[in-house]
């Protein structure tokens, strides 16, 4: 497992109050872990500090899952 | 009880009437305050009236971008902003068969869309410290109507409805939003009424007269402070009992 993917499950895990093992790639943010809209757009916040990038919301919209997180962050950040 | 020391607040509108008695009002609780308007020199009046624990940010608020850019320099300023006075306001009064479209767009665009820009800037870091104060000053006239203000009423109904969505979406993470709606108060936006407009008014007010600025501000203070966190997507209504929602 990458770096980036290990500190994007660790920002998931604090965030949303989940176990560890539930934050698979595959895991949807909303229908997996429990989060609503507002969380997403908090993960999405702290995706930005931790990785230093800006994440457009358009491409916001499209990261519904652990494994998008991780992939966008992989090609985006710095 | 009350008490602001520490905490850091932006007011809007802060050279009218209303808005110079929030800004002195919160000041005198102990915060430190950014007061923004379109008027620089009376703006730097108020910010000497006020000593230190001032900053002033002069801001066209029909100007989007400059809206942003005025939360942007507030949290400069002031470190973070943990409490928000949406105040300003402006009127361009007509008989809704005359109001031209530049009247209605004028006042929509400072009394509801720059809130809405002004909140969203500010809002960001709000959530990442999980706490905040959010007031926007309505109005009666959003609440009851009025002639003449077709425009005005509805920029301020729209509050009232843009505050209580916004409560839904953040008071679970220790932010509130709430609304005052001033009645008539003593200020240079009722000066221009005339007087028997003045006496027509003051008639169907329980209280028999005019409210003052400080009443207003007074009720900002308490929905600022740590002590109000409890109450969130309300309309607080000042106006000596001439509307009892």
């Amino acid at each position: 497992m990458s770096d980036i993917a290990e500190r994007v499950k660790k920002i998931v895990v604090e965030h949303l109050g989940v176990e560890a093992d539930k934050v698979t790639e595959n895991a949807s943010f909303i229908d997996d872990l429990g989060a609503d809209s507002l969380d997403t757009v908090e993960l999405v916040m702290a995706f930005e500090e931790e990785f230093g990038c800006e994440i457009p919301d358009d491409a916001a919209e499209t990261i519904l899952t652990v494994g998008d997180a991780i992939k966008f962050l992989e090609k985006n950040s710095s | 009880m009350f008490d602001l020391s520490g905490k850091n607040a932006l007011v809007t509108g802060a050279t009218g009437g209303i808005g110079g008695a929030i800004a002195a009002a919160l000041h005198g609780q102990g915060a430190t305050v950014a007061i923004s308007g379109t008027r620089a020199e009376k703006l730097e009046e108020v910010a000497k009236e006020l000593g230190d624990r001032v900053h002033v940010l002069p801001c066209d608020l029909r100007d989007r971008a400059a809206v942003t850019k005025l939360g942007e320099d507030a949290e400069e300023k002031l470190g973070q902003v943990d409490i928000l006075v949406n105040n300003a306001g402006i009127t361009r009064d007509n008989l809704f068969m005359r109001m031209k479209d530049e009247e209605w767009d004028d006042v929509i665009a400072v009394n509801l869309t720059s809130v809405f820009t002004l909140t969203r800037t500010i809002l960001r870091n709000m959530m990442r410290r999980r706490a905040g104060r959010i007031v926007n000053i309505a109005s009666i006239s959003g609440v009851i109507g009025n002639p003449g203000q077709p425009n005005y009423a509805a920029s301020k109904a729209g509050l009232v409805g843009m505050t209580k969505s916004l409560a839904r979406e953040v008071s679970a993470r220790g932010i509130t939003a709430n609304c005052i709606a001033p009645g008539f108060i003593q200020t240079p936006m009722t000066d221009a009424l005339t007087e028997k407009q003045v006496e027509t008014i003051a008639a169907a007010i329980p209280a028999a007269k005019f409210g003052t600025p400080e009443d207003i501000a007074a009720a900002v203070v308490y929905l600022a402070s740590e002590e109000a966190g409890y109450i969130t997507g309300e309309t607080m209504h000042i106006n000596g009992g001439m509307v009892m929602a």
